[in-house]
């Protein structure tokens, strides 16, 4: 361990950009993306379920509204939600008075929001697909064996697209990913963010965003590795034998 | 014929480089407009600003008669180097970069970055115990940025917008408590916006130097530097007398 640490020394005495210090900036902008990305993708994802089944229902009413709002927020850039999300809220008077205020006041909830809303927009879209895809045969057989709607939608249904959307939705997460990159233009210090603070600093951008890109890179790999092996398991029956 | 015509040339230049020694009775100064409100025109045409006054004040000082001419910003030290003028006065930042081709004097004026915070903040002056867990915000990769960071990192959260516009915004919003600008900046765009009314907070600040740098100075060729040391003597008189504080106060009010 002691020669790591004379070995990192070594490594950081030749340089002036790569200080502890701004390794902390480096530091804490890693801990905010993955903090922004992750919540957005698990409320996203807990908000698509019912939004994808309400989505391929039959009824026009709730299908609709569920619609058009997946058609606003797939239509219109991240970046522009954003800003409207940021700059936007406070031209409401009086909104500082409000109990919302302590969280939008914040750059990280606006940020959290508009990805959030973002991500469930693409996730229900990605789910309603995989509902659609699912084969009639099983939907039949399961009608046979006299289920009710919920029951077939809980049992039949769902785990299977789940399984199909598994691709598709490990692509969504990667795009999340990238995507965070944007919130730096709300003052949030994520790992794009610290980049272009040393950057701007240090006017180092090859270094600043070379080395922010390998960490995302880094990132992106494990998320990858961690669908490839979900996809192992729970695709296990759709392998060619 | 050649041979001549050679040394006629050379005689011609040697005249030219002794004459250029000579004792200044005027000077002329370059001099790119607008800039306010360093360099500018009033309504009524009169070119005015705080290089022009300051300017003005030296070569009295001096005893010199002064001659302002025009020029494009791009060309202002080609000018000088071609004798269209003998100094520039155009709110030139001094570095090392210029200095390998111009002279330049004392540096007489270094732009103030300030505090900015709405009228009904309570704060007074900006230190660490004031500024204490508020928020900060400032415009990224500025030398106000790199101070702020420097400063105050460690006990305020520091928020970095690309645009002073962007940090004008949420300073409406109240999402910021303070903003650290370049005060004409921070004049523009907070004290004479209509929406709310903000005030400066403590004083003008313009130290340390490795932040805030070497500020503006007076431009002359290389080897002018009897002309430069005048308007050095001149310009420690002006600022001992008063004359250089009450042009400052003309153009950046009370500090």
């Amino acid at each position: 361990m002691q020669d790591i640490t004379l070995w990192f020394q070594d490594l950081l005495a030749g340089n002036l950009i790569f200080t502890p210090q701004t390794l902390g900036y480096y530091w804490e902008g890693l801990v905010t993306t993955t903090q922004l990305v992750f919540l957005s993708l698990v409320i996203g994802l807990v908000m698509a379920v019912p939004l994808a089944i309400g989505r391929s229902s039959g009824r026009r009413w709730i299908s609709l509204p569920i619609y058009a709002y997946t058609y606003v927020f797939r239509g219109t850039p991240l970046l522009i939600q954003l800003y409207i999300i940021y700059y936007g809220v406070v031209f409401f008077d009086g909104i500082q008075e409000t109990f919302l205020w302590p969280m939008l006041r914040e750059a990280f909830y606006p940020a959290l929001i508009a990805f959030t809303l973002n991500t469930a927009a693409y996730t229900t879209e990605i789910f309603r697909g995989a509902i659609k895809a699912t084969a009639k045969g099983e939907i039949e057989a399961a009608r046979a064996y006299g289920m009710s709607q919920g029951l077939m939608m809980r049992r039949i249904i769902l785990p299977s697209a789940f399984r199909r959307a598994l691709p598709a939705y490990g692509n969504e997460v990667i795009f999340m990913l990238h995507a965070s990159a944007i919130a730096s233009v709300v003052t949030l210090m994520d790992l794009t963010g610290a980049a272009r603070f040393v950057y701007a600093r240090f006017y180092a951008p090859f270094e600043a965003f070379l080395f922010v890109a390998a960490i995302y890179l880094c990132l992106t790999f494990a998320i990858l590795y961690l669908f490839r092996w979900l996809e192992k398991r729970l695709l296990a029956h759709l392998k060619p034998a | 014929m050649k041979k001549l015509l050679t040394v006629s040339l050379l005689g011609l230049a040697m005249a030219a480089g002794t004459a250029q020694a000579r004792d200044y009775d005027h000077v002329r100064i370059g001099v790119d407009v607008p800039y306010e409100p360093m360099e500018y025109r009033t309504p009524e045409g009169e070119l005015t600003g705080f290089d022009i006054d300051l300017g003005n004040a030296l070569c009295a000082e001096i005893g010199v008669t002064c001659e302002w001419i025009e020029q494009e910003w791009d060309g202002i030290i080609p000018g000088l180097m071609s004798r269209n003028y003998d100094a520039i006065m155009s709110s030139m930042t001094i570095n090392d970069e210029r200095r390998q081709t111009v002279l330049f004097s004392d540096p007489y004026f270094t732009p103030p970055s300030a505090w900015f915070a709405p009228t009904e903040s309570e704060l007074s002056e900006a230190t660490r115990e004031t500024l204490e867990g508020l928020t900060i915000g400032v415009q990224r990769g500025t030398l106000q940025d790199n101070y702020v960071t420097d400063m105050f990192g460690d006990v305020a959260s520091v928020s970095r917008y690309s645009t002073a516009d962007d940090m004008v915004l949420d300073m409406q919003a109240e999402r910021l408590d303070i903003v650290f600008l370049d005060y004409p900046v921070g004049k523009a765009t907070l004290l004479d916006s209509e929406r709310r009314d903000y005030q400066v907070v403590g004083e003008m600040i313009t130290e340390p130097k490795e932040y805030f740098g070497d500020g503006f100075g007076i431009a002359f060729r290389q080897r002018d530097e009897a002309l430069a040391e005048r308007f050095n003597e001149a310009l420690a008189t002006l600022k001992a007398d008063g004359t250089y504080d009450e042009i400052h106060e003309r153009y950046f009010g009370e500090e």
